[in-house]
């Protein structure tokens, strides 16, 4: 009888061993990882227009309304100005707003900071190792809602109307 | 839990067919039958007995061979439909819009590539099924082998010298009969087979001849190879050790490589070499005058950067590390990754010049150049007179909603907005400048005109790393071992011994290869006196010597 329970936990441990095995063949390999809603939001290190370095973690126990943008994406055009309209009176309630731009050349922020008159700090992402490996940014624009934890509580991927904006600026306003 | 005690005193394991000790027939059907199945020396391979529990069940299920079987073929046949049309990888659909791809299997194969890609053989080598089924397989290989190698392990260490008559007899070579001289016949054969170098045991009036036994476990070591190798293929989920990505990178650009976290790379130059006809004349000439230029060279200068320990992705703060020149099969190395050159494209625009044309005179007053990746804003010609640039549209695609537009950051089809200050105009006329077209709101005096544009090449480059490579290798080199061990060993038995008065007893079993068997045993009987033998599956044989008897 003991012989019988010896092989019994045996051939359990070794069917249990190759089960995980191939559990682990299923799960691992995500081809890319893709952040989402409840994870740690990386953190980075860029610099904004006058050359000074910003860093995510400079806003902890804030709210941070993170914008992926570009200036030839058309959407990113139309959301901009309500972004700029809302950012200052949540900066008051604990909401940061910070824009990445995606690799392009200072003038064209630049013209498109003066056209816009975006008060903000605006990061120019010249690696793009933020947006695209960070953060895997793949459509313009992408905004995430980090809370004050720094735990990303929403990511929205299209174009926001104005509406839209204060309403998720709200949610992560620190009470 | 029965255990089945053979005459000899020996208790056996549920299901043995011939006793581990003795070889006596066990089984009502090993006892009838003439010759018996000596495949794992007739011992209890598996115990269906213990189907009790879920385990066994499980356990007894991948046991089985006819399972393994089907399993090997469900893997062959899924495989094989995976190459029937393209894989997912190799569709070019940008994007992972699904709704694409099956317009793309529609398009090119009709209703069989729609049912392709709905039954999700498009993705068949990723998928969960595919992956489970190799699964098994492992799981299948792992337990038939364990299953077979100990018992029949235990069996070939515990054979006992002696056999029990019965079990001789069943033996597909066999022979007994009475010679002059048993004690003689007896010694010569004993010497003659250690001549042949078969181990010879002898015990109580009896011999055991055994050569190669170490061919026997030519299969487990072979599944072992295949274990291995599938495990170095599970290691590639570990994050790490398993790295295949690309990237384009522009001539200027630094780029954080992908897959390589930490490393930028900045693409200094990129170029293509050509073989002239002078130095390769013998060799390319001929192909050099059909077809014109021949490559002999794909090149990317590129320089790496790690990022300082403890920075931050985005930081400005690397380091550099080295600067190499990356051909075609000469990869950059770094760190257990290689980047090999792949791909280029060339021609995208990366600076244009022009001249400031006073339209009276048609006389250039000065030239500057726009780097349309980095532009600037002011560009001095002295004399009083510059260029403010205004806006910049990289790829210009009209006018949307009253503004001119860019379509992307890529400089496809630069327009710009110049304000052209000259003495005669201090506050400047403006003006729209885009490829072949320049537009004014009141006629200007001056003119920015189009002289020549640089352009820049952009590298594809794959970046790889393969710790499970070599153990991959590893499982490959096992696996020949086990399919060279296994074919070119065979494992031989001869049993002698002497019977009751002047009888002698002989048989002999090999796992393959009975012709050389029989030959090793045609040369001891040159030496020896022992009885004629029959091959019980040999059919011409049987009748020889059942003719000769007769006679």
């Amino acid at each position: 009888m003991d012989k019988k329970k010896k092989r019994l936990f045996i051939r359990g441990a070794i069917l249990l061993v190759l089960a995980a095995a191939i559990i682990f063949a299923l799960t691992s390999k995500k081809e890319t990882k893709v952040l989402a809603v409840g994870d740690k939001a990386p953190n980075f290190e860029l610099q904004d227009m006058n050359g000074k370095k910003v860093k995510l973690s400079d806003y902890e126990g804030q709210g941070v309304f993170l914008n992926f943008w570009g200036t030839w994406c058309p959407p990113c055009k139309k959301e901009m100005p309500y972004i700029e309209k809302h950012s200052k009176e949540f900066t008051n309630k604990g909401v940061q707003v910070l824009s990445v731009n995606i690799g392009e050349s200072e003038f064209k922020v630049n013209t498109f900071i003066d056209q816009y008159g975006l008060t903000f700090p605006v990061l120019i992402d010249k690696n793009k190792s933020v947006s695209r490996n960070s953060y895997n940014v793949v459509p313009l624009p992408t905004t995430m809602l980090i809370d004050k934890n720094g735990v990303i509580k929403q990511i929205v991927t299209r174009e926001m109307s104005e509406a839209e904006i204060v309403s998720l600026m709200e949610s992560i306003q620190p009470e | 839990m029965s255990k089945i005690k053979c005459q000899c005193g020996h208790e056996n394991p549920f299901g043995t067919v011939l006793c581990e000790k003795c070889g006596r027939p066990l089984t009502d059907e090993a006892q009838k039958s003439e010759m018996v199945d000596m495949r794992y020396e007739g011992s209890a391979r598996r115990s269906q007995t213990y189907k009790k529990s879920v385990i066994d069940k499980i356990w007894n299920f991948f046991s089985s061979v006819k399972i393994g079987v089907s399993i090997i073929i469900a893997v062959l046949a899924t495989s094989a439909i995976g190459t029937i049309f393209p894989q997912k990888f190799y569709v070019p659909v940008s994007g992972n819009d699904p709704s694409e791809y099956l317009e793309y299997y529609e398009r090119l194969y009709g209703t069989v590539g729609k049912l392709y890609y709905q039954l999700g053989f498009y993705d068949m080598y990723n998928s969960w099924w595919f992956k489970v089924l190799i699964g098994m397989l492992g799981t299948s290989i792992i337990i038939a082998s364990l299953d077979r190698v100990i018992p029949l392990y235990k069996s070939l260490t515990k054979q006992r010298t002696k056999r029990h008559p019965s079990f001789m007899k069943r033996q597909r070579i066999y022979g007994a009969s009475n010679v002059s001289d048993p004690d003689e016949s007896f010694n010569n054969a004993e010497k003659a087979l250690k001549d042949l170098h078969y181990k010879v045991k002898v015990e109580d009036g009896a011999i055991l001849a055994e050569k190669n036994r170490f061919g026997r476990w030519g299969p487990y070591v072979n599944h072992t190879g295949l274990i291995i190798f599938l495990l170095g293929v599970l290691m590639r989920g570990i994050p790490g050790f398993y790295v295949d990505e690309t990237m384009w990178i522009r001539e200027g650009e630094t780029r954080e490589i992908p897959g390589a976290p930490g490393y930028l790379l900045e693409n200094v130059d990129f170029s293509v070499e050509t073989y002239s006809k002078g130095e390769a004349d013998e060799v390319f000439g001929e192909a050099i005058d059909n077809n014109g230029a021949i490559v002999s060279e794909f090149k990317s200068d590129v320089k790496l950067y790690k990022e300082k320990e403890g920075s931050l992705p985005g930081s400005s703060d690397v380091e550099f590390m080295k600067e190499y020149p990356i051909i075609v099969n000469k990869p950059l190395k770094f760190d257990g990754y290689s980047i090999f050159q792949m791909d280029y494209k060339t021609g995208e625009l990366k600076t244009m010049t022009f001249s400031l044309m006073n339209k009276k005179t048609e006389q250039s007053v000065g030239e500057f150049t726009i780097d349309l990746n980095e532009p600037a804003k002011d560009y001095d010609l002295g004399n009083g007179t510059s260029i403010e640039l205004m806006e910049y549209y990289a790829d210009y695609d009209g006018i949307v909603d009253g503004q001119p537009s860019s379509k992307s950051p890529i400089p496809n089809n630069p327009a710009f907005i110049f304000n052209m200050k000259t003495p005669e105009h201090p506050d400047g006329e403006k003006s729209f400048v885009a490829i072949r077209q320049t537009l004014e709101v009141e006629p200007n005096d001056y003119e920015a005109k189009f002289l020549s544009a640089e352009t820049r090449d952009a590298s594809g480059l794959t970046i790889r790393k393969d710790k499970t490579l070599y153990i991959l290798l590893l499982g490959g080199i096992v696996f020949m071992i086990g399919v060279i061990q296994g074919s070119y060993w065979q494992h031989r038995r001869i049993w002698i011994q002497k019977g009751s008065g002047s009888e002698m007893l002989i048989a002999a079993h090999t796992n393959k290869n009975w012709y050389t068997l029989k030959k090793d045993l045609d040369k001891v009987k040159e030496v020896a006196t022992l009885p004629t033998y029959t091959d019980k599956q040999d059919k011409e044989a049987v009748i020889d010597t059942t003719e000769g008897e007769t006679k």
